[in-house]
């Protein structure tokens, strides 16, 4: 009985040194690939932070309308954040992939995951930057536009168009990345309609008087002669 | 699609250059006409749309002048259309030269004088226009070209005598109008395109927007290889960078009084397409021509021919108020645009004489120039879109313009040019102050 219980011992044991013996280099590989993966993502860091003050990134950020909300949540600026996320996007794929290697049952299929999400990422990413460069962009056209044909609230305009563009962009985000498909799908056909509706009837009863004006200058055309006839040519 | 042209109907002078056109874009219909018409000495180009109403008057002006001043020479009366609906092309294709020729005292020209027309769009693009008038020049290899604006009612036939005649003798490259104009017209000119063009390449032209002027088909050629014609955008404005690309290239510029230059309605919003039209041209021909103008100290004045600009006095009734009222609302819409583009000193300062009251108002000179300059800057840092940068500039000029009707309103015609003449001068006291900002600011 006591040699069974010592041979038992010893097998498991032997099985323990073996599984460790076993397990020992891939826990090196992981230590390996973590630590040349953390040198990798740093120079990848390095590089494309200088990428993107070359392409003097953070002004077009600034223009976007992207640095003004990173400053308000205290964040660095867009170039450097940037740069700090490829750095840890790239180190972390290092570790899962070093985490891999160890052969943990389960982990890989998460670990598969990840990666297949990675390219959704960059993308919805991609989406939010031009998105934003967008709204800000036309709210600005819609800003001087309404401002140079005298149109009344011009910055109620230019907001609403902003928004608008802006809530367009963050339902393509969440559809990219795969929060809440549905439910983001289903909030954006409300607001949106809502907004239409809203505006419909704001500018159809609340502003017949400017919408009767508009059409009355759109078409009948002795009235914008009356309007424009002390207007002075500027060439 | 017209039909293809075979090189045999070709004259041998036009063979060589027909490959360039057909590469590009005149039509085979087109061709044809220029292949029947032949060589000529002169080209009279008249860009058009939707012109019925004043355009026969200019072509008997033109008919007029040629069989006056030019009946020796081989001259062609070309009509660039943009797709009218009034018959425009019709009526200067079939103006009869009877009338001309009853109003010259039965003169005749000695050679046939053509008159061609074609379309080259639809809708108006007078930078297409110009371009299709100087392809043309190039392949009939015209000596010297005019281009006449179709409104210009007043044109007397011996305005194209002293438009075309320097060029024509080969005394200058190109030939500029003066006018007598109302002192409030071509604000946008008087307050910031000649005084800053003066400023910028150190010549005083009075009119570098012309509707009416004179080229050597030389000068024209070259132009018309060098310009970019890539979209209506890069064409937009051919007026000025014709004028820009004469001075940079060092060319002869004269300038010739052309008398009283009929008003031309024009609403509000007519104001950023005017803008992007000459000052967007301006801003732009500055990152190309640094070298150029950034050495130039001091300005010269151009060779005139027939009399200085003049200015006429007559009543006229001005919505000032709507101006005041436009730049104040620009002010307080736009300062998050202005931010970006104004240094903080000019845009409080800004913010402060948009407080005042009507009767207090003023935007002084200095004031104005350093918004222009900074203006310019940020054009050239590109620190926003520039289409955007050129459409903020417009309730900014609206409150010049207000300034400048008041300070005017009961000036004679010498004190609205003494006016113009110091505001030139601020331009080119300021200059160091543009180089300033352009070479340092971030």
């Amino acid at each position: 009985m006591r040699e069974l219980i010592v041979n038992e011992l010893a097998q498991a044991a032997q099985e323990l040194a073996r599984a460790f013996a076993h397990f020992l280099p891939r826990l090196i590989v992981l230590v390996v690939i973590t630590f040349v993966g953390w040198a990798i993502a740093y120079v990848l860091k390095m590089v494309v932070r200088s990428i993107l003050r070359l392409i003097n990134f953070d002004r077009l950020s600034e223009n976007a309308g992207a640095s003004q909300l990173l400053a308000k949540a205290a964040l660095p600026p867009s170039s450097e954040l940037l740069s700090r996320f490829a750095f840890w996007v790239a180190w972390l794929g290092f570790v899962l992939l070093g985490v891999s290697v160890l052969g943990i049952v389960g982990l890989q299929e998460q670990i598969s995951h990840f990666f297949l999400f990675l390219p959704r990422l960059f993308v919805a990413l991609f989406i939010m930057f031009f998105g934003l460069l967008a709204a800000s962009f036309f709210s600005r056209a819609a800003l001087l536009g309404a401002v140079n044909a005298n149109l009344p609230s011009p910055r109620l305009l230019s907001l609403a168009t902003r928004v608008l563009i802006i809530v367009f962009v963050l339902s393509m985000v969440f559809e990219e990345v795969g929060i809440a498909e549905q439910t983001v799908l289903l909030a954006f056909g409300i607001v949106f309609g809502a907004m239409m509706l809203g505006l419909a009837i704001a500018f159809g009863l609340g502003g017949k008087d400017l919408a009767q004006h508009f059409l009355e200058r759109r078409l009948a055309h002795h009235k914008r002669d009356e309007e424009n006839e002390d207007e002075l040519s500027p060439l | 699609m017209a039909d293809e042209v075979s090189t045999e109907e070709r004259p041998a002078a036009l063979r060589s250059d027909i490959k360039l056109t057909e590469e590009t874009f005149l039509t085979d219909e087109f061709l044809r006409q220029l292949i029947s018409v032949g060589e000529v000495d002169i080209l009279v180009g008249l860009p058009t749309y939707n012109n019925a109403r004043t355009v026969g008057g200019v072509v008997t002006a033109v008919q007029e002048g040629l069989l006056n001043w030019f009946p020796r020479e081989r001259a062609v009366i070309l009509n660039a259309d943009g797709g009218s609906r009034d018959g425009t092309p019709d009526l200067v294709v079939s103006a009869s030269i009877d009338d001309a020729q009853r109003r010259s005292s039965n003169r005749f020209t000695l050679r046939t004088l053509h008159s061609i027309s074609t379309q080259y769009g639809s809708g108006n693009a007078p930078g297409t226009a110009v371009r299709t008038i100087l392809a043309a020049s190039e392949l009939l290899r015209a000596r010297a070209c005019a281009v006449i604006a179709p409104e210009a009612t007043n044109l007397q036939p011996d305005c194209l005598r002293t438009l075309l005649g320097p060029v024509y003798q080969d005394q200058c490259d190109l030939m500029l109008p003066t006018y007598a104009r109302h002192k409030f017209d071509g604000l946008l000119i008087n307050n910031l395109l000649y005084p800053m063009t003066r400023a910028l390449y150190g010549v005083r032209i009075r009119e570098p927007y012309a509707s009416e002027f004179a080229f050597s088909g030389r000068f024209g050629d070259q132009f018309l290889a060098q310009n970019s014609w890539g979209d209506e955008s890069a064409r937009a404005g051919c007026e000025v960078r014709f004028t820009l690309a004469a001075i940079t290239g060092g060319l002869r510029i004269s300038q010739t009084f052309q008398g009283i230059k009929p008003h031309v309605e024009r609403h509000a919003a007519d104001l950023v397409p005017a803008l992007r039209q000459t000052i967007g041209v301006l801003f732009w021909s500055m990152e190309a021509n640094f070298s150029l103008w950034s050495g130039v100290r001091e300005s010269q004045a151009v060779a005139m021919n027939g009399g200085k600009q003049q200015f006429t006095l007559e009543p006229l009734r001005i919505n000032r108020k709507r101006l005041l009222e436009m730049f104040k609302t620009g002010v307080s819409e736009l300062k998050s645009v202005f931010q970006g583009i104004l240094s903080s000193g000019t845009l409080e300062e800004l913010k402060r004489i948009a407080q005042l009251e009507e009767s207090d108002f003023r935007y002084p000179a200095e004031l104005w120039v350093k918004t222009v300059y900074e203006f310019a800057t940020a054009y050239h840092k590109a620190v926003i879109s520039r289409d955007h940068i050129i459409q903020a500039l417009a309730p900014l000029f609206r409150g010049r313009a207000f300034t400048f009707l008041v300070e005017n309103r009961s000036s004679s015609a010498s004190e609205v040019e003494n006016h113009i003449e110091s505001l030139c001068l601020e331009f080119e006291r300021l200059k160091p102050y543009l180089l300033e900002m352009w070479n340092g600011r971030e």
